[in-house]
């Protein structure tokens, strides 16, 4: 039997389209206009605020407090420390090649027609954390030192992300791979280390970074805080990276390992060479995933008093300089859509990346 | 092949020296840990817990003052905890199974509303959110004098949200005990009709028989007792209010903030579950003569809800851990009074901490173990 060609379907007009969509019913009716109303009743306000009452000029409070609405020179005025932090003004173009190789490489690898992706991710999570690291301490090369003291803002926030990410990809692997590991003292050791850090709260993981880890180290050595900081992320985000990669290798088939086995491959180059990268290949809308709630994470190392993004610009509202009614408010709304930025898009991308292998399972 | 080239050999080899390689990691920390501490004339051991911890804890759940000890502070502060992540967790399922059906609506407009606020939520930190409630709408409130007035029963103000407090007489613990019968019959009831339906198809109204089973034996106690429960009213006296039970504004921005941001996860978990569900189920149901209504409690729901379970259960877990960020705003939750004040007074950062992972560890084993129990119980019975 031939199948029937579709039935022709005309494009509905707007007007079919609204009855069809928004009025089919009449509870349909009434919830359409109380979603309009809703709908009004917040953004309205809102452009009221942010917009047609804010005040957009001035470099003080007084100017804020002359307008109803959003205080926004309090974001312009402290925009240099929201991005920096107290990085020295003449030393932030070394922030700024920072930003731009972590631009680039990103770019480069989400734009799907560019070429050499491994390579790309390789050197982001090898060569690109050091060049990083090396330009922001300084000391060598005859860059001055900026001590850590002065990191902040979004260089504080993308610092802790990058370790965070950086540290957790191979850690993530080696536990993923040691739980199911046949050799037992490996296995347990990595489900004991996976679960503790998966049950425990980051508070007070960052807390034991600040206060515990200190007291482990030899008599004499002092621990930077963000140093601390850094550990402490690493180490939780390693435990969660873990189980997403143990769902990759749960989607591998077991004929592929015996197959590997079977061509002599050892157990290092069967998994490195034919089990992981397929592992990670169906891994990665969930270590997206990961990324997006290790970035949002990134702002409770501003409770052990470290001044990452939302930090600084809630340091900055305390602050008596820019007390003014609109100020908490203006500030959160900035930070709001920096992070929404950053984390949709990456949501995003996830999203696209789950298409494309679901279309090439599909084949 | 030589014993020392065998793979049995390596392996036992490896683990051997990686149990080696940990213990002396863990010797060398405790070493130097115990080396720092005698210099720094930090205690140690558990005995912290019987002294007086001497500073004062806005909310208490149980009696506390400052002469209470450190275990008190404890106790205080995980039932704090735990409150949080109580009232969280069915704030935040009822509003995330709201959002999560409203994305399904065939009304465009309300499926983009739960979209826009899915997305919204999700994308931006809890800890932001929960400085937009505390910071900015909590402070915006009016001052006692010009609270918020529901009923004369309920005031809302920047102090807080004062409620009517419940003052049980004497003889309420009967009416409890008759509470506790009426649930008990219910749940016997309800296992009986259970058991009837997968015996003959056919069961008995089971809603207004609990329904009944569950109201009636406390109310008519009660009443026969001559209604042993009175309210003390809060009532405006100069700049606060006198009376009632107030609820902390930091419990209030905790709470919803929590339960607004969960839910945003659980909406996209219950849309999973029901988009989950086969088509050919809900037109298998219509075609046998099932309302919609009927199609939806009796095909869709119970099907959708295997799938929904265990990443909810998981979002619990999620909502009473991030609870931890009590500590931001100053909510006395076990982070912030132990493992906070109690830590820097007394300086004993390896016990409280272990103390305070410890519980944040067993919440969590116990959970999971509850969901593999649960799983079990509800996965497909494959015949």
């Amino acid at each position: 039997m031939t199948p029937r060609p579709p039935p022709h379907q005309p494009m509905p007009g707007p007007i079919e389209w609204l009855r069809e969509n928004l009025f089919s019913t009449p509870l349909n009716a009434v919830l359409t206009l109380l979603a309009l109303v809703l709908i009004w009743s917040i953004v309205a306000p809102f452009v009221q605020w942010a917009l047609i009452d804010a005040a957009f000029e001035g470099k003080s409070r007084e100017d804020c407090l002359r307008r109803e609405g959003a205080c926004w020179p309090f974001v312009i005025e402290r925009l240099g420390q929201i991005i920096y932090g107290f990085y020295d003004g003449t030393e932030r173009w070394r922030v700024d090649i920072a930003y731009l190789l972590l631009a680039a490489g990103l770019f480069w690898l989400t734009f799907p027609r560019l070429p050499g992706k491994w390579a790309i991710g390789g050197i982001m999570l090898t060569a690109y954390p050091i060049a990083a690291l090396i330009m922001l301490v300084g000391g060598v090369l005859g860059l001055p030192q900026v001590p850590t003291e002065r990191w902040g803002g979004l260089l504080l926030t993308l610092v802790v992300a990058v370790t965070g990410i950086v540290a957790s990809l191979p850690l993530g692997i080696l536990l993923a791979l040691g739980r199911r590991s046949e050799l037992p003292v490996v296995r347990w050791l990595s489900i004991a280390f996976i679960e503790l850090w998966r049950g425990v709260p980051l508070v007070t993981v960052l807390f034991m970074a600040a206060n515990m880890l200190p007291l482990f180290l030899p008599g004499g050595v002092t621990i930077n805080k963000l140093l601390g900081a850094l550990i402490a992320v690493a180490l939780f985000s390693s435990a969660y990276m873990a189980e997403v990669v143990r769902g990759g290798l749960q989607a591998i088939d077991k004929g592929q390992f015996e197959a590997a086995s079977a061509v002599g491959l050892g157990y290092w180059r069967a998994m490195g060479l034919v089990i992981l990268p397929q592992a990670l290949r169906l891994s990665i809308p969930n270590i997206v995933g990961n990324f997006i709630g290790l970035l949002k994470d990134t702002t409770l190392v501003s409770i052990i008093g470290l001044f990452d993004l939302l930090g600084i610009i809630q340091a900055g509202t305390a602050s008596a300089e820019w007390a003014t009614p609109n100020t908490a408010y203006t500030g959160y709304v900035f930070a709001g859509v920096v992070f929404w930025v950053m984390c949709f898009g990456m949501s995003r991308y996830a999203k696209h990346m789950e298409d494309i292998l679901k279309a090439g399972e599909q084949r | 092949m030589s014993w020392w080239r065998s793979r049995r050999t390596r392996d036992v080899l490896f683990q051997a020296a990686l149990l080696i390689g940990v213990a002396l990691l863990i010797a060398a920390m405790a070493t130097n840990a115990i080396a720092t501490m005698e210099r720094q004339r930090i205690a140690s051991g558990f005995a912290f817990l019987d002294n007086t911890a001497g500073f004062d804890v806005i909310q208490t759940l149980v009696p506390y003052d400052e002469s209470s000890t450190y275990g008190r502070v404890l106790l205080v502060g995980v039932l704090n905890t735990l409150l949080v992540a109580a009232i969280g967790i069915v704030l935040a399922t009822l509003l995330g199974f709201v959002i999560g059906i409203g994305q399904l609506s065939s009304n465009w407009l309300i499926a983009r509303l739960c979209r826009v606020y899915v997305e919204t939520l999700r994308n931006t930190p809890l800890l932001l959110q929960l400085f937009v409630w505390y910071f900015a709408v909590l402070r915006a409130l009016p001052y006692p004098r010009e609270s918020w007035n529901l009923f004369d029963a309920a005031f809302l103000n920047n102090r807080g949200l004062y409620l009517p407090r419940p003052m049980p007489e004497t003889d309420f613990g009967l009416v409890l005990i008759g509470l506790v019968a009426g649930v008990l019959a219910a749940v016997w009831f309800s296992m009986r009709s259970l058991e009837q339906r997968e015996k003959t198809g056919q069961a008995p109204p089971t809603l207004p028989v609990n329904l009944a089973l569950v109201v009636l034996p406390p109310l008519l106690v009660s009443a026969g007792l001559g209604f042993p429960l009175t309210f003390s009213m809060p009532v405006l006296a100069g700049f606060n209010f006198e009376g009632g039970v107030v609820v902390l504004p930091e419990l209030i921005a905790l709470v919803v903030a929590l339960a607004t941001y969960t839910a945003s996860y659980i909406a996209e978990i219950v849309r999973a579950g029901i988009e989950g569900v086969a088509k050919g189920q809900r037109e298998a149901a219509q075609a046998v003569g099932l309302t919609r209504g009927q199609t939806l409690r009796l095909v869709i729901v119970p099907q959708a809800m295997r799938q929904i379970v265990p990443p909810l259960t998981s979002q619990y877990l999620n909502l009473t851990k991030n609870s931890s960020l009590a500590v931001a705003i100053a909510y006395p939750d076990l982070v912030s009074v132990f493992a906070g004040t109690s830590l820097s007074q007394t300086g004993q950062a390896i016990e409280i901490i272990a103390i305070t992972m410890g519980v944040y560890l067993t919440i969590s084993l116990l959970t999971s173990a509850l969901m593999n129990w649960y799983n079990a119980r509800i996965a497909l019975t494959e015949r």
